[in-house]
């Protein structure tokens, strides 16, 4: 086992962490909603999205912004519940990708 | 809340297990092996280790402020009177003489 990429507490070479507030986008108000939703039906925890998150491929995970991780872990957590299928989820997002023309 | 029913009280001297195993750790990596203080009992809490793959969580955890010398997490004597805290659960924990 190795130090998981969410677990960088007290690495060198991290840089100084960002404190300035920033405008959220509409889709990263959506993801919350979402996220609280879904906890609010009782279908997920934090912790499950945790540690979805710390499951995730490294280098995705590093590529990632902070909503997008979180996109991503509800979407393992729905697939392993089997609420969703990633079949369902990618026949959506092509839906989506010609009615707005952007994902 | 009923009372905690975890091994160690306030003012207890504690080392933090050096435990590395597959599945969700609440205890980040900086700060195990180190030895510090009990500052705070919480109360007992689900597990999130379990909660994290879907269990009920149970038994549950007693969960503790943990403070840690700077010098001891950061081995240096920088910010003498500095403090580290840490919230950590009881079985991370081993009694320290």
């Amino acid at each position: 086992m190795a130090r998981g990429h969410h677990d960088v507490g007290g690495l060198p070479g991290a840089g100084a962490i960002e404190v300035t507030e920033h405008q959220l986008s509409d889709w990263e108000i959506l993801a919350d909603a979402v996220n609280q939703a879904l906890g609010a039906r009782g279908i997920k925890r934090t912790d499950e999205m945790r540690r979805a998150r710390e499951e995730m491929d490294s280098a995705a995970y590093r590529d990632m912004t902070y909503y997008e991780r979180w996109i991503a872990s509800i979407e393992t957590i729905l697939i392993e519940k089997n609420i969703l299928t990633k079949a369902e989820i990618d026949r959506k997002l092509v839906e989506f990708e010609s009615k707005w023309g952007e994902p | 809340m009923t009372p905690a029913t975890g091994r160690f009280r306030t003012g207890d001297r504690v080392k933090v297990k050096f435990e590395d195993r597959p599945g969700h750790l609440r205890t980040p990596w900086y700060i195990r092996g180190k030895s510090g203080r009990i500052e705070k009992v919480y109360g007992d809490f689900l597990n999130p280790e379990l909660l994290a793959f879907g269990k009920d969580g149970l038994p549950k955890k007693t969960l503790y402020q943990v403070a840690f010398d700077h010098s001891e997490v950061f081995g240096k004597a920088q910010g003498a009177k500095d403090k580290v805290l840490v919230d950590i659960y009881d079985h991370w924990l081993e009694t320290l003489a």
